[in-house]
């Protein structure tokens, strides 16, 4: 996909519109072909799963015919690759369908549930990077002190330990114990009716509405399991970080840097940082990608209503037309933040502008 | 790094972490609920539509009892009894087929619509017509798309006849009327919705066209449903302004807000949690034992499960008492009866009790002295998982070597519906508040062919019982209270001896809540946990 920001600088514009534009085709058609086979295997997979998904519509107890009907409505009774080609169809035409959990269309669900997810994994991003990056550098830059101790003993905690057993204990203490933060959910009961969900995004609506109260518990409820899915990209990205930096800073320019009498401070955050900025990108995008498919078990812990749990639970209930969509917006994320950190390649790294 | 920079730096550090404390405590002051709105932290996953006519879900039971009337309801304290909702009297023709109900003049539902005789017969029509998962409950009756408006009509502005085409035992018509698919919808109001003559289908789905205490305010799937009072209400008003559930999965979860007061009731709790929250002064139980049984069944298609004797020596290997005391503790109680106890003729008869040389001796009775191998189906959630291993353990003393398939719920049953288990553990439900619920599942196969048009538990079992089928067409015709509750009797020892069941307990269901919360009671079925009737101090 970088080839598409690559294009040589100076040649005469028709040359340089006939790459762009083929630059542009192989990109659509790249996109096209992810978002294809991503609904391919989303499709096959979910109708090989050994549920029957009349089930979760009409339950244990209904009669025989109503259960075939049901089939027959859906669809089900037709063969697989037509059932796809019709389902594609649809899509095609903007019809995600209905989930049959929520009797609501799937793209209005999603409307709700991704907003949720959003807010979390954004916050939490912010959290992991914002700290995740300077702790990273300094690891490096003192390796062996305490903040490369700090950093390692992050990851493994980070890696070893499980993020549900955390959730819960990061409630007892702040939620339950101190009272520090706000309880599960997003926010108090009291609120919940008090603003309109414009955006979904419970910080951003509240500001809107003026309702500084509001906005005050939405961060508290916000900051507990942000910071937790922050924790753990922290550890990721500071480990990342310590790394690129080392290698950075073996590097000649460097030395060539010091030679010059250059400010330490001025070598590690001008120029060794720099230059590993641009892996590091990729890491934060994808940790951000990661974190924006919404976290089951921490939406679980926290009784946090986000994309993760919508698709769990509609996969869990062979409610594929949920699961399709989900899986769209999943991909959606990737897909959109890749071309995102290519767009700062290009800004970070001249090289990548002249080639 | 000298000492002052560091002690400047950790004064800074100071600072950020007090600004942060200031910050994050301003919005955490402990926010009880107001004293007009009751929170309840439930599991809500399971409810798929706002729809009387096609709800038929546990949690959606208990919001559809609390904001539909219907023509009757059970009394909570006893079911046995019924009283008149929507309905002022009712009487049955002689010859047991015509039931003519007189309503309660000048009601009306939340929109201010009038309530007759129409909008009951409509709210009929739509479900037989709609055709939904719980439509049975009513047309068993004979009832079908083309004689349904002769059947059930209006024959005045206040005055309704129903017509079945059986002389049923008049408590088994009545109590099919108290389930949720007998629910009164507001005819004006769903026909004003009405897409390609849908009979509002689609918009009832998410929306509200009732006449009960509470109004279903909004319902956001797996996240929140809120329930608001209705001041058109015919009885006794809601004492409460508000009832949110708020959907909380894990149960862990649940005890933490209902402990720090950010919930009035938790519905989910473990044994475990349940232990620890007795000593708490703040927080009351509450517990009814539940029209809903658990049990571990066998697959007749087996050879080896179909032989009478292996039925009954299986019987004889399960830890009642054990599993009592430790699995279901608090959460459900020992019961050996297809009918659980509340119901019309529920037997308490607990003969079985875990006897292993019993068990060894019935084997080689059975040509099986060796024991033999066997799979079972359990869904991976407690407290089925831990009964299926400790009778793994109890079975596997008799030589009998049970082979575990753990699975996710929905696999497991989709599989046991097809028969194509060798054992299954699992738990039945009453669809309204009458023994023939059970009675036509557990006891009840007219046809066991694989292409059967009805599918009971019986069925899925590959249990064929002519004789037993014949009975439990009997009792639902016995217009004697006395002789229909003996025939259910007869029923339940035959079932006890011979079928491939093994009935473990009857679930008990707990609530939790603080200690301000007055009036709460859960009701026998789901539809009768009635929020209405709770206030908070």
């Amino acid at each position: 996909m970088t080839a598409l920001f690559t294009d040589r600088p100076g040649g005469r514009t028709s040359v340089r519109l006939r790459r762009f534009a083929g630059a542009l085709g192989r990109f659509l058609g790249a996109v096209v072909l992810t978002y294809l086979g991503l609904l391919a295997v989303t499709f096959f997979i979910g109708r090989v799963i050994p549920i029957d998904p009349v089930l979760a519509i009409v339950g244990d107890r209904a009669p025989e015919h109503v259960i075939q009907r049901v089939r027959e409505e859906l669809g089900l009774n037709l063969p697989l690759w037509k059932q796809f080609v019709i389902y594609l169809g649809k899509v095609l035409q903007g019809d995600f369908g209905t989930s049959v959990l929520s009797s609501n269309p799937v793209m209005q669900d999603i409307r709700r549930v991704f907003p949720a997810t959003l807010e979390l994994a954004t916050l939490g991003t912010v959290i992991g990077a914002g700290i995740g990056i300077p702790l990273g550098v300094w690891a490096a830059v003192r390796r062996g002190g305490i903040a490369d101790q700090l950093v390692r003993v992050m990851a493994l905690i980070g890696y070893s330990v499980p993020i549900f057993w955390l959730g819960l204990m990061a409630l007892v203490v702040f939620y339950a114990r101190l009272g520090w933060v706000g309880g599960p959910g997003r926010i108090d009961v009291v609120y919940e009716y008090t603003v309109t969900p414009w955006s979904g995004i419970m910080l951003l609506d509240t500001a809107i509405a003026g309702e500084w109260e509001a906005f005050a518990n939405a961060l508290s409820h916000l900051i507990l399991p942000a910071s937790l899915l922050g924790y753990f990209s922290m550890a990721y990205i500071s480990r990342m970080t310590r790394s690129f930096m080392l290698n950075e800073l073996a590097q000649e320019y460097i030395v060539t840097a010091r030679a010059k009498g250059l400010s330490e401070s001025r070598i590690i955050w001008r120029h060794a940082l720099r230059n590993a900025a641009v892996p590091l990108v990729t890491v934060v995008a994808l940790s951000y990608a990661g974190l924006l498919e919404g976290s089951v078990l921490t939406e679980t812990v926290f009784a946090w209503p986000g994309l993760g749990l919508y698709i769990t639970n509609s996969l869990q209930n062979a409610d594929m037309n949920a699961v399709l969509g989900g899986t769209i917006v999943v991909g959606s994320v990737f897909i959109g933040l890749n071309l995102l950190s290519d767009l700062l390649y290009r800004t970070l790294d001249p090289r990548t502008r002249a080639r | 790094m000298t000492v002052s920079t560091l002690t400047r730096r950790a004064g800074r550090l100071t600072t950020a972490a007090a600004v942060a404390a200031l910050i994050l405590g301003a919005g955490a002051a402990l926010a009880a609920t107001p004293k007009d709105t009751l929170v309840v932290a439930w599991a809500i996953d399971d409810i798929i539509t706002m729809d009387p006519a096609e709800s038929f879900e546990i949690s959606a039971g208990e919001i559809m009892g609390n904001s539909y009337d219907r023509l009757v309801r059970y009394e909570v304290s006893d079911p046995s009894k019924l009283y008149g909702d929507l309905a002022k009297s009712w009487t049955v023709s002689d010859d047991g087929k015509t039931y003519t109900f007189e309503l309660k003049p000048g009601l009306k539902f939340a929109s201010g619509n009038p309530i007759t005789a129409e909008d009951v017969a409509f709210s009929f029509h739509r479900v037989v017509a709609i055709d939904k998962s719980p439509a049975f409950i009513l047309t068993q009756f004979g009832f079908t798309k083309d004689n349904v408006k002769s059947r059930v009509k209006a024959t005045g502005p206040l005055t309704l006849t129903i017509e079945v085409d059986k002389p049923y035992a008049p408590t088994f018509v009545l109590n099919c009327l108290t389930a949720n698919v007998a629910s009164v919808v507001d005819k004006a109001l769903v026909m004003s919705k009405e897409q390609n003559g849908d009979l509002g289908y689609a918009w009832l789905k998410t929306n509200y066209a009732g006449s009960g205490p509470l109004k279903i305010r909004d319902w956001r799937a797996n996240e929140i449903l809120a329930l608001e009072r209705n001041d058109n209400y015919h009885g006794e008003k809601s004492k409460l302004a508000r009832v949110i559930y708020r959907h909380v999965k894990e149960a862990s979860t649940q005890r933490l807000l209902l402990e720090k007061g950010d919930a009035d009731i938790a519905r989910n709790l473990t044994p475990q949690d349940l232990d620890a929250l007795a000593a708490n002064k703040d927080i009351g139980t509450t517990a009814t034992p539940k029209g809903t049984v658990y049990y571990i069944s066998f697959n007749q298609k087996n050879p080896n499960l179909a032989k009478p004797e292996v039925r009954e020596a299986l019987k004889y290997l399960l830890d009642y008492s054990g599993i009592s005391a430790t699995l279901i503790k608090n959460i459900g109680i020992e019961h050996q009866n297809f009918l659980p106890v509340g119901l019309l003729g529920a037997s308490t008869e607990k003969p079985y009790k875990l006897d292993v040389d019993k068990a060894k001796a019935l084997l080689a009775k059975a040509g099986l002295p060796n024991g033999f191998k066997v799979t079972f189906d359990v869904r991976t959630t407690q407290p089925v998982q831990g009964i299926a291993e400790n009778f793994q353990q109890t079975a596997k003393r008799a030589g009998i070597d049970i082979e575990i398939l753990p699975g996710d719920g929905r696999q497991t049953l989709t599989k046991y519906r097809a028969r194509q288990h060798d054992m299954y553990i699992g738990q039945w439900g009453a669809d309204y508040w009458d023994p023939h619920t059970n009675a036509d599942t557990f006891a009840r196969n007219p046809d066991n062919a694989d292409d059967a048009k009805s599918k009971p538990l019986a069925w899925r079992n590959a249990w064929d019982i002519p004789e037993l089928t014949k009975k439990a067409d009997a009792a639902v015709l016995e217009r004697d209270a006395d002789k229909r509750k003996a025939m259910y009797g007869e029923m339940q020892a035959d079932f006890r001896q011979t079928s491939p069941f093994i009935m473990i307990y009857q679930m008990n269901e707990v609530a939790a809540f603080r200690a301000n919360v007055e009036g709460l009671k859960i009701g026998p079925t789901s539809d009768a946990t009635y929020m209405f009737r709770v206030s908070k101090k």
